[in-house]
C-alpha cells in the first residue's frame, strides 16, 4: 500500500490561557489515504475546526500543538520549517473556510485572488495562470468566467463566492483539500450544488477530502468515512452510512437522532432525542468518559475510567465502555414511531388571514437623477393560519420569508394587501392600534445573541413586556411571573439576575421564547429560531416548542430553511419563491408528493446519503428586477412558453394549492418517502 | 466618475458660499467695531470721521446689502479690500497662503511618511518593543502642546546644538527666490538656486515636525488599529492557507484594506494642518496665512476674514472630495 496522504497520530492542540491550558484537541488520530474522503463531525467546541487548523499549521496565538504527529505524504509537518510549510500550503494541501462572504479580500479582483497561489508557488506563469483560473471557474459552474473573473467579490453572491473559494483550493491540484463547514452559510439548493461539486472533484482529480461539518447528512453525501468528535476526542470512527444507520457511541447516537430525517416516516410523538447538559469544561475534564455526565446509557465504569477508542465491530471504532461490552444502542428515538397525530381542530375562521400582501423597499437614490431602485421583497402573498396549527414557511434566502414575518407582526407596514388577525384588519392600523395586538402575537428571532439586550438581566428582559402592558405590578407579582416563565422554558428561576452573556446559545433561545410567552400570546411568529444552534440544542428547542404548543394551544408561524425540521414540526407548509407562494399544502402530503417543481427541487436538495438529487442550476433572480410570468421559470426543469404568464395559486387537490401551469408535472425517482 | 466629480464640485461651491454666510453673520454679532479698531482714539471720538469711514467701507448699509455686495464681488472674483492693509484681500491671501500651504504639505507628508509605516510595524510586531516605541512616539506627539514643543525644539536644536536654523522661511540675510509659485522649495529649484533650496528646506524641518507631531500620533494609532482589524479578517487566513508569503499577505491583502480608514483621517488631518498652523507660524515667525488670520481677526477686518473663510472652506471641501475619490480607488465597493 502506498503512503497515506495524511496520517494524524495522537494530535494534541492546546490554548494557553491565563486560566490554564485548554485541551481543544486531545489525542486525535486518523488516516486519510490518497483520494479518500473523511468527514469530521461534532458540535461547536468539539475541536473539529482546531484540528483542521492544526493540520494546516495555521493556528494563531494562544493555540499551539502540544504533542502527537502529523505526516503529510510521509513528511512530518510538525518538524518542518515555516518556509517548507508555506511551500506546501495552497500547493499540495489546501483549505476552504466556512464563510465565503469574508474569505475573499473585498478590494482585490477575483482574478488575482485565484492566480496568486498558482504564480506564488511557481507552478504557472501569469498568462497561463489566468487561462487556468478561467478554466477552474468554468469547472465550478460559474457563467461567463472571462467577464466574472475581472469582478470584485462584492459583485458575487454567496454561492458564487464559495465556488471561487473552492477554485482557489483546487488551483494547484492539491493532494488534500480540507473543507471546514463549506456549505453552512449557504442555501439548501446552493449547498447541494457545492456538495455535488466536491464529490465530482474528488472523483475526477483524486484529491483526498477532509470535510468538517456539524451536519452528519452533509458529510454522508460526500464522505465515505466519518470521525465523530466530542470534547477534543474522536469518539467514533466508521463508514458514514454505518454510523447513520447504527451509531455505536451514545454521542453519535444522540447526533443521529437529534435531527429529523426527511425520508423517515412521521410519527405521532414528534419529540426528538435530545441530551441534556453541555459539553464538559475543557479546563476541567471528567476523569472517566467525557460524555458520561450526559450519557443516557452510562454504567458505573464510565465515570471512573476513560475509555480507549477500540474496535466494537469489524471496521467500527468507538470510545465507549458500553458498546465495547457488546450492548446495542436502541433504534431511533421518537421521530420515527408510528401512529397518526391528531390534526388541529378545524377553526371556523383562521386566526391569521393574509391576502395579496405586498412589500417593496425603495433603495436610496444613487444620484439625484437616477431612478429609485426597489427591492420587491413580498409580491402578493395569500395564506391562512388556523388557530392551534403550525404553519411552516420555507424558501431560499431572498424569498421574502423574514419580511413576511415582520409584516404579519406589523414591524413593517405593508405596501399593499390585507392582514386580518383575530378578525381585525391590521394592515393599515396605526401604531397605537397595533400595541394591544402585540400582546396576542409575539416573535422569536433567529440570533439569540443579538436579540437579548446585553445590559439587561434576564429578569428585567422578561419583566419588561409584563410591566409595559400592565399585566403585572412591579415587585413580587412580576418576580413570580418571571420565575414561572423561566421554569416553563426549562431554566432555573434563580437565574433572574444573570446577564445574557452568562448563558449558552440554546439557553438564550429559551429566554427569547420565555419573553415571547410572557404576554400569553395566541400566536408566535418564529423566524429561523433554531438555525443558529447546534443539532442537540435544536432538538431541545423543538421539543420545548412542541410541549408549549400542547400545553397552551399556541399557534405557530414557523419560518425555516431546514426542510426536514419543517416537515417534522409543521401541520401545513407554504413554499415561497421571490416573494410569491408557489405551493401550500399539508406537510406530509407536500413532502410525499410535491406538486410544484420548485418544491420538488428544494426537497431533493436536502443532503441525505444515497439519495438521487435534482440539481437546480443557478440562483434566484434579483429581487430588484423580478421576472415577468412565473418567477421560477428561469430555473424550472419543466418550463414551457406558457409560463411567461403567471399561473394563479389554484387548488389542485383538496387542501393543496399550487401556482404552476403543470401541477405534479415534475417527478423523479428520489422524491418522496 | 467624471459626473460624480462635477456634481461634487458644484455642491462644494454651494457649501463654500453658505460657509461665508455663516461667518458673515457670526462676525457681525461679535461686539466690536472695525472702525473703532482702525481709527485712533482721537479720530474715533469725532462722529463725522467715523461716519465717513463707515460710508467708505459700506458699513452703514443694512447687513443683507453688505452681504449682497460681498457676493457680487465674489462672482467677479473680487474678495474686496482689506480694511487693515488697504490692499485687495485676494492679493493678501496670495501673498501669505503659499508659505502656509508649503509648511502644511511638508508636515502632512511627514505625518503620513512616519505615521503609516510606524503603525504598520506596530501592528505586525504587536506587543514587541516596536509597538511600545510607536506608542511612546504617538503619545508624545498627541499630548505635547504645540507652542511648548515649538519652544523646546528651538531651544535644543537651534539654541543648544545649533544644528537647525532659527525662525523664518530663509536665512535673514538671504534673498527670497523670484516668485513663481510662492513655494520656496519649488521656486528655488526653478531658479536653479541650489543653495537657496537647502536653506528653505532646512528652515522647514523644525516647524513641520512641530506642526505634524499630533497628526503623526493620530495616524500611527489609526493605522495600527486598522491593520490589526484587517489582520483578523478571514481573507488574511485564506491568504496564509494559500501559502502566500507573510510579507505579501501584509502588503497586498492587509494594507489596502487598512488604508481605507487612514484616508478619512488623512483628509481631515490635512485641512486641520492648514487651519492649525497659527501657533506654529507665530513661534517660528512664519509669514503665513495663520498670522494673517490672527491679525485680521484682531482688527475685525471683515473683508479679510471673509476671504480667509472662503479659502479655508474651499480647501476643506476639495480635500474631502479628494478623500472620497481615493475611497473609490481603494475600495471597489463604493465605485459605481
Amino acid at each position: 500500500m502506498s503512503t497515506p496522504t495524511l496520517e494524524v497520530e495522537d494530535l494534541r492542540t492546546v490554548f494557553l490561557t491565563d486560566a490554564g491550558a485548554v485541551r481543544a484537541v486531545d489525542g486525535v488520530s486518523f488516516t486519510v489515504g490518497a483520494g479518500e474522503t473523511l468527514g469530521i463531525v461534532g458540535e461547536s467546541g468539539s475541536g473539529k475546526s482546531v484540528t483542521a487548523l492544526s493540520l494546516m499549521r495555521l493556528l494563531e496565538e494562544p493555540a499551539r500543538i502540544a504533542g502527537g504527529s502529523i505526516r503529510f505524504q510521509g513528511r512530518d509537518l510538525l518538524a518542518m520549517r515555516p518556509e517548507e510549510l508555506r511551500a506546501l500550503r495552497g500547493d499540495r494541501m489546501a483549505m476552504v473556510f466556512q464563510d465565503p462572504m469574508t474569505g475573499l479580500n473585498p478590494v482585490i479582483r477575483i482574478l488575482r485572488q485565484l492566480t496568486e497561489p498558482m504564480v506564488g508557488h511557481g507552478r504557472f506563469a501569469a498568462p497561463e495562470a489566468r487561462r487556468r483560473a478561467v478554466g477552474l471557474l468554468v469547472r465550478m459552474g460559474i457563467t461567463a468566467p472571462e467577464r466574472s473573473i475581472l469582478r470584485f467579490p462584492h459583485e458575487f453572491s454567496g454561492g458564487m463566492r464559495q465556488r471561487v473559494m473552492l477554485a482557489m483550493g483546487f488551483a494547484n491540484d492539491p493532494a488534500l483539500l480540507i473543507a471546514d463547514e463549506p456549505t453552512t452559510a449557504l442555501d439548501v439548493t446552493i449547498q447541494a450544488q457545492i456538495l455535488d461539486l466536491l464529490r465530482q472533484l474528488n472523483a475526477e482529480f483524486g484529491t483526498a477530502i477532509l470535510l468538517i461539518s456539524h451536519d452528519l447528512s452533509v458529510i454522508g453525501s460526500v464522505c465515505r468515512r466519518v470521525a465523530v468528535m466530542y470534547a477534543g476526542e474522536v469518539v467514533e470512527e466508521a463508514v458514514t452510512e454505518a454510523v447513520l444507520a447504527d451509531p455505536r457511541h451514545p454521542y453519535a447516537w444522540a447526533l443521529v437522532n437529534a435531527v429529523p430525517r426527511i425520508d423517515q416516516p412521521l410519527g405521532a410523538d414528534r419529540r426528538l432525542v435530545s441530551i441534556e447538559g453541555a459539553p464538559p469544561d475543557a479546563l476541567n475534564l471528567p476523569q472517566g468518559c467525557r460524555f458520561a455526565p450526559r450519557c443516557p446509557f452510562k454504567v458505573e465504569r464510565c465515570e471512573r475510567e476513560h475509555p480507549p477508542l477500540a474496535e466494537v465491530a469489524p471496521g467500527r471504532l468507538a470510545r465507549c465502555w458500553v458498546t465495547q461490552a457488546g450492548q446495542v444502542l436502541p433504534k431511533a428515538g421518537g421521530a420515527g414511531l408510528g401512529g397518526v397525530r391528531p390534526p388541529p381542530p378545524p377553526a371556523a375562521e383562521p386566526l391569521l388571514a393574509v391576502r395579496g400582501l405586498v412589500k417593496h423597499f425603495p433603495l436610496p437614490r444613487e444620484s439625484f437623477f437616477a431612478p429609485r431602485r426597489v427591492v420587491h421583497a413580498v409580491n402578493g402573498i395569500d395564506l391562512d393560519v388556523a388557530r392551534g396549527e403550525t404553519l411552516g414557511i420555507v424558501g431560499e434566502s431572498g424569498c421574502g420569508k423574514s419580511t413576511l414575518a415582520r409584516l404579519v407582526t406589523r414591524i413593517h407596514a405593508p405596501t399593499a394587501g390585507s392582514i386580518v388577525f383575530g378578525g381585525q384588519e391590521i394592515a393599515g392600523a396605526s401604531p397605537a392600534a397595533i400595541r394591544p395586538l402585540r400582546r396576542r402575537m409575539q416573535m422569536v428571532f433567529q440570533d439569540p445573541y443579538a436579540s437579548l439586550n446585553p445590559r439587561m438581566t434576564i429578569g428585567d428582559t422578561l419583566a419588561e413586556p409584563l410591566v409595559a402592558h400592565g399585566l403585572a405590578r412591579r415587585g413580587v407579582e412580576v418576580r413570580d411571573r418571571v420565575g414561572g416563565l423561566l421554569e416553563m422554558v426549562g431554566l432555573n428561576p434563580a437565574w433572574v439576575s444573570r446577564f445574557p452573556h452568562e448563558f449558552s446559545g440554546g439557553q438564550r433561545q429559551r429566554i427569547s421564547i420565555a419573553r415571547a410567552l410572557a404576554l400569553e400570546p395566541e400566536m408566535i411568529v418564529a423566524d429561523e429560531p433554531i438555525s443558529a444552534l447546534d443539532v442537540n440544542i435544536q432538538a431541545q428547542i423543538l421539543n420545548l416548542m412542541l410541549d408549549l404548543q400542547q400545553r397552551m394551544g399556541l399557534t405557530y408561524l414557523f419560518i425555516a430553511h431546514d426542510l426536514a425540521v419543517v416537515r417534522h414540526l409543521c401541520d401545513r407548509v407554504v413554499v415561497l419563491y421571490l416573494g410569491k407562494v408557489m405551493e401550500s399544502a399539508p406537510a406530509e402530503a407536500l413532502f410525499a408528493r410535491p406538486l410544484h417543481p420548485y418544491t420538488g427541487v428544494l426537497i431533493s436538495a436536502v443532503p441525505e446519503p444515497g439519495r438521487q438529487r435534482v440539481l437546480l442550476q443557478g440562483e434566484p433572480p434579483s429581487t430588484l428586477a423580478p421576472p415577468r410570468g412565473c418567477p421560477f421559470r428561469g430555473r424550472c426543469p419543466i418550463a414551457q412558453p406558457v409560463c411567461e404568464t403567471m399561473p394563479p395559486l389554484a387548488e389542485a387537490e383538496a387542501g393543496r394549492w399550487v401556482a404552476c401551469h403543470f401541477p405534479g408535472g415534475f417527478s423523479h425517482a428520489g422524491l418522496g418517502a | 466618475m467624471l459626473r460624480t466629480v462635477v456634481t461634487r464640485l458644484a455642491g462644494a461651491a454651494v457649501m463654500a458660499v453658505l460657509a461665508t454666510l455663516v461667518i458673515f453673520l457670526i462676525a457681525n454679532t461679535v461686539p466690536g467695531d472695525p472702525v473703532l479698531a482702525q481709527l485712533g482714539d482721537i479720530a474715533a471720538s469725532n462722529p463725522a470721521t467715523v461716519a465717513e469711514w463707515r460710508a467708505k467701507w459700506g458699513l452703514d448699509l443694512p447687513l443683507w446689502e453688505q452681504y449682497l455686495i460681498f457676493l457680487r464681488g465674489l462672482a467677479q472674483g473680487d474678495l474686496g479690500t482689506s480694511i487693515a492693509s488697504q490692499r485687495p484681500v485676494l492679493e493678501d491671501i496670495a501673498q501669505y497662503a503659499p508659505a502656509t500651504v508649503e509648511l502644511a504639505s511638508i508636515a502632512f507628508l511627514l505625518a503620513l511618511g512616519i505615521g503609516i509605516p510606524l503603525g504598520i510595524a506596530a501592528a505586525v510586531w504587536r506587543d514587541s518593543w516596536v509597538d511600545a516605541a510607536a506608542r511612546v512616539v504617538s503619545l508624545i506627539g498627541v499630548s505635547s502642546p504645540t507652542f511648548w514643543l515649538a519652544f523646546i525644539m528651538l531651544a535644543i536644536f537651534y539654541g543648544g546644538l545649533q544644528i537647525a536654523p532659527g525662525p523664518g522661511r530663509l536665512d535673514p540675510i538671504a534673498f527670497p527666490p523670484d516668485e513663481v509659485t510662492g513655494f520656496f522649495l519649488v521656486d528655488t529649484l526653478l531658479a536653479g538656486d541650489w543653495e537657496g533650496f537647502r536653506d528653505a528646506a532646512a528652515h522647514l524641518v523644525l516647524p513641520s515636525i512641530v506642526l505634524a507631531a499630533a497628526t503623526i500620533g493620530l495616524i500611527t494609532r489609526t493605522t495600527r488599529a486598522a491593520m490589526l482589524e484587517a489582520m483578523g479578517q478571514d481573507y488574511v487566513r485564506v491568504s496564509r492557507a494559500k501559502g502566500m508569503r507573510e510579507r505579501y499577505t501584509i502588503l497586498r491583502h492587509v494594507l489596502p484594506n487598512a488604508l481605507i480608514p487612514v484616508v478619512t483621517l488623512g483628509g481631515l488631518a490635512y485641512a486641520n494642518l492648514l487651519a492649525g498652523a497659527v501657533m506654529t507660524e507665530t513661534v517660528f515667525s512664519w509669514p503665513g496665512l495663520g498670522r494673517y488670520t490672527f491679525r485680521s481677526a484682531a482688527a475685525l477686518d471683515f473683508p479679510a476674514i471673509m476671504g480667509i473663510t472662503l479659502v479655508v472652506s474651499v480647501t476643506y471641501l476639495l480635500v474631502n472630495l479628494l478623500v472620497d475619490l481615493s475611497y473609490a480607488m481603494l475600495d471597489p465597493r463604493v465605485r459605481r
